[in-house]
């Protein structure tokens, strides 16, 4: 009896332990194998169905989305276009190892494009874009950086995100924006309202990297720090904009006092909530995304703010008017049933200004083409335009591509957490060891 | 005589090919539900693979592992689990059923109350179990009717663990189920008998209900070391409620919230392989996984088979 437990349970840990480790296969027409309607009349197209993934959920950006297709539809009535929402990268990877490929997947995130172009699970697009004389040059600079890897240019940008300064005009006292590292501390001890205790009960700005957007590639572009080398290893702990700026955060930090800061900050309301403490009056300064715009009308309609670029490092007065973008990114992946089909909707959904445009008007991203930041139809205030202006400014950037996106921004944010509570004495070394474990996984990686 | 020694082989040649044939459905299950898994994961911890391209890399994902202090410490974070949470569960179930048995009047209802957490979905109870235990949650005002200052349960890296801890014993519904069947199933004559004999309710309890329910206990503990060594539902979703982050397009979360505190193997092989892409490296966090599975098995089968021995009991 006790000998068929055993066994029984032996074979049951090994099988609960070890299935995750299992291979699957993959395997479907390439893109551009098929005939090539492109560049010719819509209806050269053969008829065919196409399955498309994308993350939009909510109501309004699922029928954005659908409004931004109808397009395509009215151009191609021979291809059926079946859309999916709410799907997930995980479940992308997944599908195309599993050889269940969708013929067109989007992400929100840029973290996976590197992996994703590298080991092929998204087809390569260069062909399809050079046989169709696409002129890449009408999409900025940075969005091209975030959808391609090591030459190969497996997506392409749906919409953008940009990364600005937010500032309750209430709270700011007739004060102007910060333009400046050292602006921006002034002014956040100048508006932070203390209690006769010392609790916080308004913040000017919070620096916690623990606070909702305070993570170090949204900071990155303004103080002008590096992510990697040329060779692809970590160029954190040797790049002085990053000690700068860890500094300067830390100098704030310890100016509430950490543990201050940090019974404030958890009491506040959630990220994604009409609790956000921005609308409640509870933070004057907020970093955040062209997005939280969108967000403001429908959940805090009478709150009257401002927005600007992010404040730029001290001695690099030039950054000033760029920051941080990233965005949605869509392509076709390996094994799609009809690739040429597929191309042609990812085609029209990139490229075409009054596809961008319908979709930016309706979930409020930045439209991905300079055409259609031009576009008559694009629905700006003068808060959104800041965000459009970010996009379209020399000095915005994005985190490089890298097969270890997500690992390497999560080594350094963890790093970040402990330096700002205080448990790191030596910077230096502690940066190193940034390095050293972004170093070893790039390594692991076959990088 | 040479036709007999000629026909004993046949048959049992025949008979062994009726013995596999009977074995075969149990064989083919064997075959693909663990000696497959088991051959991949050993070989795939030789390349490097990023559930597309395969390439033999040797050591190499081995040596990582040696240098991961991340693995290390999600290590020890299970096996802090596995050494307090599971004997917590398996104390906490055998002590309610107990008190179980023993009631006359609401049993059926109070059966009901221990069990009833047990049905709530895992992701629903966590995030309301990190609701209860915020800061300034119902726990810690109960807490402070009675003048104590309660932690920042999962805020707070000396208290992550306990409170998952609380949130396990709180769904010990299943376990205790078990135990309240066996304890029951103790013959009563024996008690009796005891009790003649002038043994204290202690005496009892070590004498009679431990060796008889010792099977049960050594089910519900083996059960517990498994279920501790796969802990990762609801470690990574207290963390990240706990932490106020999500895991949303642009926003780095770093597992484990706070400080590491919660990230267990499960996790960071789950990170390893589906995040990070790095399938090599996590089938040797799987195979590691396996092997202290395997160890713990064995040696828990063997101090309940001693302790079994040793009171006589060795059902």
């Amino acid at each position: 009896m006790r000998r068929r437990f055993l066994t029984f349970a032996m074979a049951a840990t090994a099988a609960t332990a070890l299935t995750a480790c299992t291979a699957g296969k993959e395997g479907a027409p390439a893109l551009g194998s098929g005939p090539k309607p492109s560049g010719s009349a819509s209806s050269a197209l053969p008829a065919a169905s196409i399955e498309v993934w994308h993350g939009f959920s909510t109501p309004g950006e699922v029928k954005a989305f659908e409004d931004a297709v109808a397009g395509f539809r009215a151009k191609y009535p021979q291809i059926t276009v079946k859309l999916v929402k709410g799907v997930q990268d995980d479940q992308i990877t997944q599908a195309v190892r599993g050889g269940k490929a969708p013929d067109v997947a989007s992400s929100f995130t840029t973290d996976n494009v590197a992996q994703w172009c590298k080991s092929g699970t998204f087809q390569d697009l260069t062909p399809v874009i050079k046989q169709d004389g696409i002129d890449l040059s009408v999409i900025p600079e940075a969005s091209r950086a975030y959808t391609e890897f090591d030459g190969r240019r497996c997506t392409m940008p749906l919409l953008a995100d940009a990364y600005g300064l937010y500032y309750n005009k209430a709270l700011m006292k007739g004060e102007q924006p910060p333009k400046t590292l050292s602006e921006l501390t002034e002014l956040t001890k100048k508006l932070t309202v203390r209690d006769a205790d010392g609790n916080i009960k308004v913040a000017g700005f919070i620096p916690s990297f623990q606070y909702y957007e305070n993570v170090p590639t949204h900071f990155a572009p303004t103080i002008g720090a590096k992510w990697y080398n040329e060779d692809g290893t970590s160029a954190i702990g040797s790049d002085p904009a990053w000690k700068g700026f860890l500094r300067w955060q830390k100098e704030l930090v310890d100016w509430y006092g950490y543990d201050k800061l940090n019974k404030f900050r958890k009491s506040l309301g959630q990220e994604w909530s009409a609790d956000h403490p921005f609308y409640k009056g509870k933070v004057a300064m907020v970093l955040d995304g062209e997005w939280r715009n969108a967000m403001i009308a429908n959940e805090a309609e009478e709150l009257d703010y401002g927005t600007a670029p992010f404040p730029a490092a001290d001695d690099k007065p030039d950054l000033y008017g760029g920051g941080f973008t990233s965005g949605t990114v869509i392509g076709v992946p390996k094994g799609a049933k009809n690739p040429q089909a597929a191309w042609e909707l990812v085609k029209y959904l990139t490229t075409d200004t009054q596809a961008l445009v319908t979709l930016s008007n309706a979930v409020r991203n930045v439209p991905t083409t300079k055409a259609s930041l031009e576009a008559p139809g694009l629905k700006k205030d003068a808060n959104f335009q800041t965000f459009i202006d970010i996009f379209a400014h020399p000095r915005t950037s994005t985190i490089p591509s890298s097969v270890n996106s997500s690992f390497n921004q999560e080594a350094f944010q963890e790093f970040m957490n402990q330096w700002e509570q205080g448990s790191v004495k030596d910077l230096d070394a502690g940066l190193a060891e940034v390095d050293k474990r972004i170093n070893d996984k790039l390594k692991l990686s076959g990088g | 005589m040479s036709s007999i020694a000629h026909a004993t082989p046949r048959r049992r040649h025949g008979e062994g090919l009726k013995a596999l044939l009977w074995m075969s459905p149990w064989l083919v299950g064997f075959a693909v539900f663990f000696a497959y898994p088991l051959a991949a994961t050993v070989y795939f911890s030789f390349h490097r693979y990023d559930l597309f391209t395969l390439e033999f890399s040797g050591l190499d994902n081995y040596r990582y592992f040696l240098t991961d202090d991340r693995a290390w410490i999600s290590i020890g974070n299970t096996l802090w689990l596995v050494a307090v949470m599971v004997p917590a569960q398996v104390l906490f179930g055998l002590a309610v059923a107990q008190f179980l048995t023993h009631l006359k009047a609401g049993a059926g209802f109070l059966r009901t109350v221990f069990y009833l957490p047990s049905l709530v979905p895992v992701v629903a109870g966590t995030v309301s179990f990190v609701f209860v235990m915020n800061p300034s949650g119902p726990v810690n005002q109960v807490l402070g009717f009675f003048g104590i200052t309660g932690p920042d349960w999962f805020g707070d890296k000396d208290w992550s663990k306990p409170g998952l801890t609380l949130l396990a014993m709180w769904g010990i519904g299943n376990t205790m189920m078990i135990f309240l069947a066996a304890l029951l199933d103790v013959p009563k004559h024996l008690y009796e008998a005891a009790a003649i004999d002038g043994a204290g309710a202690w005496r009892r309890f070590r004498s009679i209900t431990l060796p008889t329910i010792s099977p049960v206990l050594m089910f519900s503990a083996v059960t517990g070391v498994i279920y501790a060594l796969q802990y990762f539902t609801q470690a990574m979703i207290a963390s990240r409620v706990a932490s106020g982050r999500t895991d949303s397009a642009g926003s780095t979360f770093v597992p484990g919230y706070p400080e590491l505190s919660t990230l267990t193997l499960p996790q960071w092989l789950f990170h390893a392989g589906f995040r990070d892409s790095t399938m090599g490296y996590a089938c040797v966090l799987a195979l590691v996984l396996f092997a202290a599975a395997m160890a713990l098995t064995l040696v828990l089968l063997r101090r309940f088979r001693a302790f079994a021995d040793d009171e006589g009991g060795g059902r």
